[in-house]
């Protein structure tokens, strides 16, 4: 028999630039389970955090947009390779933020390692199927390439802690972009573990920025940032959503809209989101006689 | 009418050339046009009229109507009904044949288009009439193609339409800008409300004709002509679900601002500030004439001109002066003349425009130059200006001008020229001038721009996808990327 023991439990922290930070302001708020218990303490992040992510993700966005492709999809295959391995873990805590059936949970967490394999596998065929070579009336080799549109802010969606966010942050990642996330306010460990698993997981420091906090007090400083260059507001509600879009107007941010109450995250993602946040590059080189 | 300064400027090329004025008369423009709504041209419910002025001249050329909001309803209305009635329903390959039928009238009556064009817009006949009008019947041929085949266009399989299109152009191209909007928008399955710019209605009316002599199922294209407030009503407007707009990054982010939080689908084709970067290597001859084009085209009413050239620093004395003395040879003048290589101003507000920041270059320090150039009386006109000594921080390099004004600065690697090229917050184009290949490839990948010309500059294809970067907007016009503009994807 062996003598009871008092579990050690984790801090929840942000995820800026590869560093795992309390929140700048020292603020931090509970966060409980789908039954009512107390869960952890999340750090609070607030509008410097916003900014410092940004500055992080826009320090990781040469190095991560030019990576080859193969090399992008190993590293997301990677994460796939370690949520496996810590899938007990993640069972538990989405079972936990979203009161889910044992099965179910497991279920999400299955689909959510796959997701990375799916996306892992798109980074080196996205400019085959996105990309063209274009017959033009003149001497010239004209063809298009998809490229990222650079950092992209995304409001994770709230009603699925893990799958769903996975949803719209792997396939981001994939076309090169690299992310500020604002994960689901009520439900946000799942989010931080999986920072845990990024930041070993060989993603370079500062493609993913994880922010924990209230949506009201954060969207709108993502949205109003110039440096964002687009914003996938899956989770946002409409009214903050609406918002957000009217200041991303400032900087002609590119926006994906918030998705509707219920969305089966489970379903087949197709190329929607991959194509999303690229942008078309269209090149004209001279055919010499 | 004696607008032939382009005769009496040209300085130091010798040459005197005879006026060569193309005949108006195949213009056949009404003295006033109605809005065309539900396939014929109606009266407005509750607009005004306004006339419509030829920018070399100060002519009235005719009177147009301002669609007022109830106009725009009835738009919007014709527009649903015809995409929830004939064209809805109708089979791609029939779509396809109609849109065929477009681009076959446009070629039949391309003088008239030219004419019309040159007269309301002030751009040289030789551009509307090797450029504009072409590449207007070409891109409706080209998406005619697309209208049986979109299940194999890489957007899954049957995609759907999007509705009812809002499209709001400019000025600068007015028939091709409406035939980049209609032609991807029809192929697909949705149905138009077009809104041409307020100085330059006519060629859009044409074109009303031609849909009319095509037999388009009625209320499939629906043109508005007006001013600011019609495009903005017709964007405001709930029976819209697209909304497609090119013109000024302001203009853009209101329209942006107006769409955030309903249902619409958004595209935007905005302001730009590009670089033309010359290297030492390049064929210098060919370079000057890509510079010319690049900016002095269209009196740089071209949203991707070439504003800024960027020229390695061991040639850009070479550059300059062989520069200048081109643009010496350039004739200034009435823009029917089909020697004529700068036309005239689009309007007074345009004029007005250049002239402030042009005013400002100077007074920030940048040394300016034209080529003795004597402008007409009457109409508005500014001749081919180049800015030396230019910082990157003066206005005349970071804002767009939007008229027939160089920039020139200078970079000693492909490092500083590429960092000087995306210092912008626009990035619609860019151009490159190397003899050495691997070197256009590696500037062009790291070139912010959605379009990047090598050893060429301001060329367009229907095949080829265009669109910016950054607050030069986002999605695309032209081939197979640009369905995805009017397709639920």
């Amino acid at each position: 028999m062996s003598e009871p023991r008092l579990e050690v439990k984790k801090t929840s922290k942000l995820f800026i630039g590869g560093a795992f930070p309390r929140s700048e302001s020292g603020r931090s708020y509970v966060v409980s389970s789908a039954a009512g218990e107390f869960l952890c303490n999340a750090a609070w992040a607030s509008r410097k955090d916003v900014r410092d992510a940004v500055v992080a993700a826009r320090g990781a966005q040469p190095r991560w947009s030019t990576a080859t492709a193969y090399n992008r999809g190993q590293v997301l295959y990677r994460v796939a390779e370690l949520l496996e391995a810590r899938r007990g873990q993640f069972v538990h805590e989405v079972r936990a933020a979203e009161g889910a059936t044992a099965r179910s949970a497991a279920a999400q967490v299955d689909a959510a390692i796959d997701r990375w394999v799916w996306y892992a596998g798109w980074s080196d065929k996205l400019a085959q199927v996105a990309g063209s070579s274009n017959p033009v009336a003149g001497p010239y080799f004209n063809f298009s390439v998809p490229e990222p549109t650079g950092v992209i802010g995304i409001v994770a969606p709230t009603d699925s802690a893990l799958l769903g966010l996975v949803s719209v942050v792997a396939p981001v990642l994939a076309a090169g972009n690299t992310v500020v996330v604002l994960a689901d306010e009520q439900r946000p460990i799942p989010a931080v573990s999986l920072t845990e698993v990024l930041a070993t997981a060989d993603v370079p420091a500062g493609v993913v920025n994880l922010l924990t906090g209230p949506a009201d007090e954060l969207v709108p400083v993502l949205a109003a940032h110039r440096d964002v260059d687009g914003l996938d507001l899956a989770g946002a509600e409409p009214v903050l959503a609406a918002a957000a879009e009217a200041s991303g107007a400032t900087n002609i941010k590119r926006i994906s809209r918030g998705v509707a109450p219920g969305h089966d995250w489970r379903r087949d993602p197709g190329t929607a989101r991959l194509l999303r946040f690229v942008e078309t590059k269209t090149v004209w080189h001279p055919i010499g006689s | 009418m004696a607008l032939d300064a382009g005769g009496a400027a040209p300085g130091t090329s010798g040459f005197e050339y005879a006026p060569a004025p193309e005949s108006r008369a195949v213009a056949r423009i009404q003295s006033s046009y109605g809005l065309f709504i539900g396939g014929a041209f109606v009266e407005s419910i509750d607009g005004g009229t306004f006339k419509t002025v030829s920018p070399s001249s100060e002519e009235v050329l005719a009177e147009v109507t301002a669609a007022g909001p109830l106009d725009v309803a009835a738009a919007v209305a014709a527009a649903r009904a015809a995409f929830e009635g004939p064209w809805g329903t109708m089979p791609g390959r029939e779509r396809a044949k109609y849109l065929y039928r477009i681009a076959r009238l446009i070629q039949e009556r391309s003088r008239e288009l030219a004419v019309v064009e040159t007269l309301d817009n002030g751009k040289p006949i030789r551009e509307s009439r090797d450029v504009d009008v072409p590449l207007a019947a070409a891109h409706f041929f080209y998406y005619a193609g697309w209208a049986d085949k979109l299940d194999h266009a890489g957007f899954g399989p049957s995609p759907r339409a999007l509705g009812v299109a809002g499209q709001v152009i400019p000025w600068n191209f007015p028939l091709l800008m409406a035939a980049w909007k209609l032609a991807p928008a029809l192929a697909t399955g949705n149905t138009c409300v077009l809104k041409p710019a307020e100085t330059t209605p006519l060629s859009a009316l044409v074109l009303a004709d031609i849909l009319q002599q095509a037999g388009l199922p009625d209320g499939v294209v629906n043109i508005l002509t007006g001013d600011g407030t019609t495009g903005a009503a017709l964007v405001a407007h709930d029976g819209v679900d697209k909304v497609a707009f090119t013109g000024s990054t302001e203009v853009g982010r209101r329209i942006a601002e107006s769409v955030a939080g309903t249902h619409k689908h958004l595209t935007l084709e905005l302001g730009g500030k590009a670089a033309n970067i010359v290297f030492a290597d390049a064929a210098l001859d060919q370079a000057v004439e890509g510079i010319v084009n690049g900016i002095f085209f269209n009196q740089g009413h071209v949203c991707c001109a070439g504003s800024r050239l960027l020229v390695e620093e061991s040639v850009a004395a070479t550059v300059v002066a062989m520069l200048k003395r081109r643009l010496g040879t350039l004739r200034l003048g009435d823009p029917m003349d089909k020697n004529t290589d700068i036309g005239a101003i689009n309007s007074p507000e345009q004029l007005g425009r250049i002239v402030a920041l042009v005013d400002a270059g100077e007074n920030e320090g940048a040394e300016r130059w034209s080529p003795p150039c004597a402008l007409p009386e009457k109409g508005w006109w500014f001749p081919p200006t180049v800015f030396t000594d230019v910082s990157p921080a003066h206005r005349i390099a970071r804002e767009e001008i939007f008229g027939p004004v160089l920039s020139v600065l200078t970079f000693r690697t492909p490092d500083e020229a590429v960092e000087k090229a995306n210092n912008t917050t626009y990035g619609l184009s860019a151009g490159v001038w190397t003899e050495k290949g691997s070197r256009i490839l590696s500037m062009a990948s790291r070139l912010r721009a959605g379009v990047v010309w090598a050893n060429t500059f301001n060329r367009f294809d229907p095949a080829s996808p265009f669109g910016g970067f950054k607050e030069s907007g986002f999605g695309r016009e032209g081939g197979r990327q640009g369905l995805g503009a009017y397709l639920d994807v």
